[in-house]
């Protein structure tokens, strides 16, 4: 048992903090924002180039990380930072692709040159992976995708689709890889309460193959849901680093501000609510380090460590999104000061791929089964 | 980071699960189980069987008798006695005198008290609290004032626990009225034989007399008794809650409860079915099982930094509220689990009186006065109000 980081790891840790602190802040993701752009390619450009997308993936799949850990080194910085750029699709789609055998494309993946999205969420399928009326009949693929994240800025997408079997069923569920340019492909781009970017993507007629299926037909299922069980821990890791920087803001406020004389940190109301809040940081970052180290074990175990860890999660990332904005009071509340950025960040967070009460239901039936 | 257990870890736990299944009594573990109350003999027994192996110091050096284990092997140690119910070991000279006198004690000291913790010849309590001084420890008033060779005791101190077994404690008293709070407290070890010593029951919400008040009326103590240097006592007093707080977290204990809690929830129908079906109950107990499986980590990474040196400081005051926060809500699910048999009031069951059967399930009968007595892991060992307060100002700088 070793709770440190390896030497590698904290290196990465450690330059991507540095460029981020650099190069990244508040005024600019809000600019950006305003400008409808959905990321900054220099910024997205410099993060590949320092190995940050490489990092995610393991030596097979032509990267150098690709364990829990470096999942969660990585995505902690970026979460801290507030980071809007598409790292996610990478850890979403880029494993499904590297077991399909897409070497090349992964390739341009790790080097920032492709984003593929994935296009699995549904209007009627709420948080369930499994429900997909999506269909591929006689090599034609139709149905509507939502909340595809940076949908309109891939180039591809891997969809869920059903190839046999009733909605709600695992199985008949599978993969395709099917380019933005297909013909009977249509992209809407929106912005998130959070700034990330997503689409929604209708596939009308469109012609698939076996070539482009990722997989054995009608057993994607599996993959589809260790995929998202990575992308979670990436993005548990990310509200660690986002409750961080919440956290740190609030520490300065409160020994600046001050309220009848003095500073408002002194007053015992807010002092024990802070400790409070730092007790279920500490339990938020356990749960990461918890799954990040049970990511590789088989799936009931991995699966059991997904569920607490995003219910601990959304519970620990609304404690601080409310807590945070309380005690700063009205300013906190301004979408010009950094925490409302955060704020926004964690509560969104519960909302992807499944919230506090889903992974609480699914623990308790991991555990049944 | 790597959170698997090593090979030698491994066969340590199976050493340990094996010893406890060949030596912890069957009727011990039973009473632990069923939440009965333990007696004397049961501690005594308990102590003596982990001597005789070598286990019952696994904080202290090896050359007073102890273990020296690991972080990592304490962890291993008190899950597996955890469930496998055997007693929790006094820790009122194992884990809190004996690392004082091993650190400030005179050499006289050490010689005469550490051996009599390990073989059972002493059994120490805590004179700590007092009437006017709870939270607030340094306000302590009990009088200690030199006559020649002796301290002449005069005060009352209050909450010791399991006092009533003891033979000797170890005080906090005011030796220098004068000076500034923390700086007139002295560290004395009492016979509670000596004349002068009375120890009165206080009867608890339980129903049990746990804890008692202790009056000291002229004692005269040996200065020899004094541990350290006099007017010092305060940074001892500290130094001990260090010590006291190193399974503050009590994860051990929370494995065991919620091991329980799901097994009667197995047992208890709710509705024609088990009530760990019913999703309201399923999803309490999913909650606090989630929360406990993050705490045994965040316990593992204080407690694995401080093997490394890092003494446990503010950080064992996060364990310790967390921890407590969770045992209390097991305690409070379980109660809730058995349901209206939680209501009956058990002592002669509890008491483990020959032929005394449980009225409905045994599991029931400890239920509540469990709950009610696990009031106190919030208030004791410096309340959780005071841990953040410690946190405050000691991690967040406020």
């Amino acid at each position: 048992m070793d709770f440190n980081l390896t030497e590698e790891r904290s290196m990465l840790r450690d330059t991507l903090s540095r460029f981020l602190a650099d190069k990244y802040d508040h005024e600019a993701r809000r600019k950006l924002i305003t400008s409808g752009k959905a990321y900054d390619t220099e910024i997205f450009a410099g993060l590949a180039e320092l190995g940050v997308l490489g990092a995610l993936f393991s030596e097979d799949q032509g990267g150098f990380g690709g364990a829990g850990f470096d999942l969660s080194v990585v995505f902690e910085e970026l979460g801290r930072a507030g980071v809007i750029e598409p790292v996610l699709p990478a850890v979403l789609t880029g494993g499904l692709l590297a077991d399909a055998g897409h070497d090349d494309l992964v390739g341009e993946i790790i080097a920032g040159a492709q984003i593929v999205a994935l296009a699995q969420g549904e209007a009627a399928a709420r948080y369930d992976l499994n429900h997909v009326e999506t269909s591929v009949a006689d090599g034609v693929l139709s149905g509507v995708k939502t909340h595809v994240l940076n949908g309109a800025q891939a180039q591809s997408f891997v969809v869920s689709a059903r190839e046999s079997g009733a909605v709600d069923d695992e199985d008949g569920i599978s993969l395709f890889l099917v380019p933005v340019g297909a013909s009977g492909v249509t992209v809407v781009d929106h912005i998130n309460t959070d700034g990330t970017s997503a689409a929604t993507v209708r596939f009308e007629g469109v012609a698939v193959d076996d070539t482009m299926r990722i997989g054995v037909a009608g057993s994607g299922f599996a993959a589809l849901e260790a995929a998202v069980a990575r992308a979670l821990c990436a993005i548990c890791a990310d509200a660690v680093g986002a409750m961080e920087a919440a956290k740190a803001l609030t520490i300065d406020y409160l020994k600046e501000r001050k309220q009848f004389g003095i500073p408002i940190g002194k007053f015992q109301a807010l002092q024990h609510r802070m400790a409070d809040m730092l007790i279920e940081v500490e339990q938020a970052r356990s749960a990461v380090i918890n799954l990040a180290g049970n990511l590789e074990q088989p799936r009931d175990i991995r699966e059991r460590h997904v569920s607490a860890a995003k219910n601990l999660i959304g519970r620990v990332g609304a404690l601080v999104a409310e807590e945070c904005i309380q005690m700063h009071g009205g300013i906190g509340m301004t979408d010009e000061y950094a925490l409302s950025h955060f704020a926004r960040r964690l509560t969104m967070i519960d909302h992807l791929f499944g919230d506090v009460d889903h992974h609480l239901a699914r623990f308790i039936a991991l555990k049944a089964a | 980071m790597d959170l698997s257990y090593t090979e030698e870890e491994q066969a340590f736990r199976a050493e340990v699960r094996d010893w406890l299944k060949d030596t912890l009594p069957r009727d011990l573990s039973e009473k632990v189980r069923l939440g009965k109350r333990l007696g004397k003999a049961d501690v005594e027994l308990w102590h003596s069987l982990l001597n005789e192996r070598g286990w019952l110091a696994p904080n202290w050096p090896r050359a007073y008798g102890g273990c020296e284990w690991n972080a990592v092997q304490r962890h291993i140690y008190e899950e597996e006695a955890c469930l496998a119910h055997a007693p929790r070991n006094l820790p009122f000279g194992l884990s809190m005198l004996a690392p004082v006198l091993m650190a400030f004690g005179s050499e006289e000291q050490r010689q005469t008290f550490l051996p009599r913790i390990l073989n059972g010849e002493d059994w120490w309590c805590q004179g700590y609290s007092e009437p006017g001084a709870g939270s607030d420890l340094a306000a302590v008033k009990t009088r200690a004032v030199r006559e020649g060779d002796e301290y002449v005791v005069n005060g009352q101190k209050t909450w010791t626990t399991l006092g009533q077994h003891a033979n000797w404690i170890f005080c906090l008293v005011r030796t220098d009225p004068d000076a500034k709070k923390q700086e007139g407290i002295s560290f004395l070890l009492i016979d509670m034989n000596t004349p002068g010593v009375t120890v009165r029951p206080i009867v608890l919400i339980d129903g049990e007399a746990e804890v008692n008040e202790v009056f000291f009326d002229n004692v005269r103590v040996p200065v020899e008794n004094l541990v350290g240097e006099e007017n010092k006592g305060w940074t001892y007093a500290k130094y001990l809650l260090t010590h006291e707080r190193t399974n503050i977290a009590g994860v051990g204990f929370s494995t065991a409860a919620l091991d329980t809690l799901k097994q009667v929830a197995e047992q208890v129908k709710s509705g024609g079915r088990p009530l760990a079906q019913d999703p309201l109950f399923a999803a309490r107990m999913a909650q606090v099982e989630i929360d406990l499986m993050a705490m045994a980590t965040t316990n593992l990474r204080v407690v694995s930094a401080a093997a490394k040196g890092q003494a446990p400081g503010a950080e064992s005051s996060m364990l310790k509220v967390k921890g407590t926060v969770i045992r209390q809500e097991l305690t409070s699910l379980l109660r809730r689990a058995v349901g209206p048999d939680a209501m009956p009031f058990q002592s002669d069951f509890l008491n483990g009186g020959d032929n005394v059967e449980a009225m409905g399930p045994e599991h029931a009968a400890a239920a509540a006065p469990n709950y009610f007595n696990m009031r106190k892991l919030s208030i004791f060992g410096g309340s959780n109000e005071v841990q953040r307060t410690i946190i405050t100002k000691a991690i967040l700088g406020l």
